[in-house]
């Protein structure tokens, strides 16, 4: 049996983050409880905030379940973790200008050349050209997970357009309004700053050629997909315009969106399509998503795409592996968090040990993302390993395994009362002019009792996510 | 040689469009094989948009026409020197890694005649400049030229199995034969003057460049069985034909297009 580290109890102990929760929970009487859960659940529902999932048929609305038990880091726990956070960004940053440019890591021979640039993630289009302030990825969603009081794992790295920050902040809105009291009991930083910051953050890549205040919009692929809601909840945030495809167009080296008062000129665009679907001239000629041309304006100078295209390279599963490096080769400092230790099935004996292995360790593709086609070897049974290690020896190169990590747990509201369930971390880091992390982040907690599984496509829920003030 | 061009594409709608945009890669390149005397592109009724030399080192500019528009026209004329490099891209400023070219596209997809092919072909070559010759030399002869039995989208291994083609089929099946076996390869597009026998000859022309480490890209021509020479303009490259086309448009509307092309290539003595 493995021995998980639980985030609130030690020893019988209530740790320092949880002190003044024991007392919340215990006073909470059932019938409250179920209450406000329910009105939790009305609450989401009235706002609209649901997550379709793909492929799994259903109620295409369905709300990703909200504990309401928080998650909680002191002080000091959360500044360590954004120390790693932000030098994580920083260095995943300064390996996508590098790639896109000299390639120095390349040259030094501390990443294989084939990894990058046979990668399919990696643009050709885009070498040799610098986007402002030399930034492809301008939030980075980085995956954590805990195995014990100060043993932090990334998972993986999100460079492209890591989805749920709207739930990081929903989330903190209905726990006040519908528990104004522990809010009081407790000194809880603030997480209501992320949109301010991240209008600061776009804005602080306009191209050079925007010489006022810059016009920022969201470009969305429309309601279909899944992320809408925060597509169009970030933009009201932050006071800009949600767009489509077909609300844009390029015009003398610029975008220009169509407004009830004429074109309007754009000078930033957060883009939450894929880059196949950005420009069918560049990229995939089928796309009606895009804009045609756009890729031209980009390179030009004349509007900023965030996160730039090619940026996932950097967050590929294969080239995670070599984070580390990049921290230690660009930053000179020793990497703050810790990789999970990954096998790579490309090399032919790290496959060996995996086919080996299969029954204790979890099995990813090195492009999947959501938790689909993934194998946790300890919760899976015979036939599902034997399909995994058909799929491994056809092509290895597709996959890449990791031990199965003792993930940490927390309190969590379960039909019997309280249990500890297991939980990871999103947070999200804003890279600018400045590097900037609001406290807080999305907790994902896997609601099936043992499950190790977070996602929220897979069963997951959603917690707030607390960092107390000193 | 002194080499004149006149390149005219027109589009034409059957039904007004809403709007075109054009992305052009229509401008010589920069290498020791070519000075460009003078060169101007234009779209009638077109609007200019931004332009920048890309990774690769070609140079692009963006167009745009307002609608409703009928028929886009568009014009690339000018006079280029050049000099016969034996097909060596010499003194190209680019910053794209050759390995990114060992990428598959749907174009140059490789299947198991292809693979053969190549395979046999550089059984015993010494190294890799022998080895893209000899691959040049087996597109050439397993692939005839032949007009009009291939389209725009014919990929290599379809263009191998008939064993026909035009200059677009064999330089596909040459980047996907020197792909297998690890050499990078990619598409280039330009002009080609023909004969200088007074009579209009087709000269728009694509071919391959093989990326050997020792040397740099070296084009090679398997349609004539040549390397580009003095008679050839290399316009742009890119992963295949569809990535190297030197004018990439979308017109929005439900007209019909249909396209005329012409180029006139003519060589000035010196």
């Amino acid at each position: 049996m493995t021995n998980y580290f639980n985030e609130m109890y030690d020893a019988g102990k209530v740790r320092e983050p949880y002190a003044r929760l024991e007392g919340w929970t215990k006073d909470m009487p059932a019938e409250l409880r179920q209450m406000k859960q329910a009105e939790a659940e009305a609450l989401f529902r009235r706002i609209g905030i649901t997550f379709a999932v793909y492929g799994e048929g259903g109620d295409p609305d369905r709300l990703i379940p909200f504990d309401m038990f928080p998650r909680v880091f002191t002080q000091l726990e959360w500044r360590r973790l954004e120390r790693g956070i932000k030098q994580r960004a920083r260095a995943l940053n300064a390996f996508l200008l590098d790639v896109y440019g000299r390639g120095e890591i390349v040259r030094a021979g501390k990443i294989p050349a084939k990894l990058v640039y046979q990668n399919e993630a990696f643009e050709r289009a885009v070498t040799g050209f610098t986007p402002p302030r030399g930034i492809y990825s301008h939030i980075v969603g980085i995956d954590l997970v805990r195995t014990g009081p100060d043993d932090f794992y990334v998972l993986e790295d999100n460079c492209r357009t890591p989805s749920g920050v709207s739930y990081m902040l929903e989330n903190r809105e209905i726990m006040m309004r519908m528990f104004p009291q522990i809010f009081r009991e407790n000194r809880i930083e603030p997480v209501d700053g992320y949109a301010d910051a991240l209008r600061r953050t776009l804005a602080s890549v306009a191209p050079a050629k925007c010489d006022r205040e810059p016009t920022i919009a969201i470009l969305t692929p429309g309601h279909f997909n899944s992320a809408y809601y925060e597509h169009s909840f970030l933009a009201d945030l932050m006071g800009v315009e949600l767009v489509e495809g077909a609300d844009l167009f390029v015009e003398g080296g610029f975008v220009w969106m169509r407004t009830t008062e004429g074109p309007k000129k754009l000078d930033v665009i957060y883009r939450r399509i894929d880059d196949a679907f950005l420009d069918p001239l560049c990229f995939r000629p089928d796309s009606m998503l895009g804009v045609p041309g756009l890729m031209d304006v980009y390179r030009s100078g004349g509007v900023s795409i965030c996160s730039a295209p090619g940026a996932g390279v950097a967050d590929d599963k294969a080239v995670y592996t070599f984070v580390p490096e990049m921290v230690r080769f660009y930053l000179g400092e020793e990497p703050i968090l810790q990789n999970v230790p990954t096998w790579q099935c490309a090399k032919a004996d790290e496959c060996k040990y995996v086919l080996e292995n299969l029954g204790d360790l979890v099995v990813k593709e090195v492009h999947g993302s959501g938790g689909y086609g993934m194998l946790v070897g300890p919760k899976s049974t015979k036939e599902q390993i034997e399909t995994f290690r058909a799929k491994i020896t056809e092509d290895p190169d597709n996959y890449i395994a990791q031990p199965t990590l003792a993930l940490s747990t927390t309190p969590t509201f379960v039909e019997e009362g309280i249990a500890p369930r297991h939980v990871d971390l999103r947070p999200y880091c804003l890279v600018g002019e400045k590097i900037e992390l609001v406290p807080g982040g999305l907790t994902r907690v896997a609601l099936t009792e043992g499950s190790l599984v977070v996602n929220s496509s897979q069963g997951g829920g959603v917690k707030d996510t607390w960092v107390l003030a000193e | 040689m002194i080499l004149t061009v006149n390149h005219v594409t027109t589009y034409q709608y059957d039904a007004p469009m809403r709007s075109a945009v054009q992305s052009l890669r229509l401008f010589p390149s920069r290498f020791d094989g070519q000075r460009i005397i003078r060169w101007d592109v234009s779209v009638e009724g077109g609007i200019r948009g931004g332009s920048f030399k890309d990774g690769a080192g070609d140079k692009i500019e963006a167009w745009s026409v307002r609608g409703p528009v009928a028929e886009v026209t568009i014009t690339a004329t000018g006079q280029v020197e050049t000099t016969d490099l034996a097909g060596v891209l010499r003194g190209h400023r680019e910053h794209v890694p050759p390995l990114s070219y060992l990428c598959e596209t749907p174009a140059t997809w490789v299947d198991d005649a292809l693979e053969t092919l190549a395979n046999e072909a550089i059984l015993g070559a010494e190294d890799d400049l022998e080895r893209a010759h000899r691959l040049a030399r087996a597109v050439s002869s397993a692939i005839a030229y032949k007009p009009g039995v291939t389209h725009a989208h014919t990929t290599a291994a379809e263009a191998l199995a008939l064993g026909e083609g035009v200059c677009q089929d064999h330089a596909h099946a040459l980047i996907a034969a020197a792909r297998t076996v690890g050499l990078p390869a990619r598409y280039v597009s330009g002009y080609l003057f023909a004969r200088d026998d007074g009579e209009p000859h087709e000269a728009a022309h694509a071919w391959a460049e093989v990326h050997v480490p020792t040397i740099g890209w070296i084009g090679f021509d398997p349609a004539n069985e040549c390397c580009p020479d003095e008679r050839y303009i290399r316009l742009g490259s890119g992963a295949d034909a569809r990535d190297a086309a030197p004018i990439k448009g979308i017109a929005l509307g439900l007209g019909e297009e249909s396209l005329d092309v012409a180029v006139a290539l003519e060589a000035t003595q010196q």
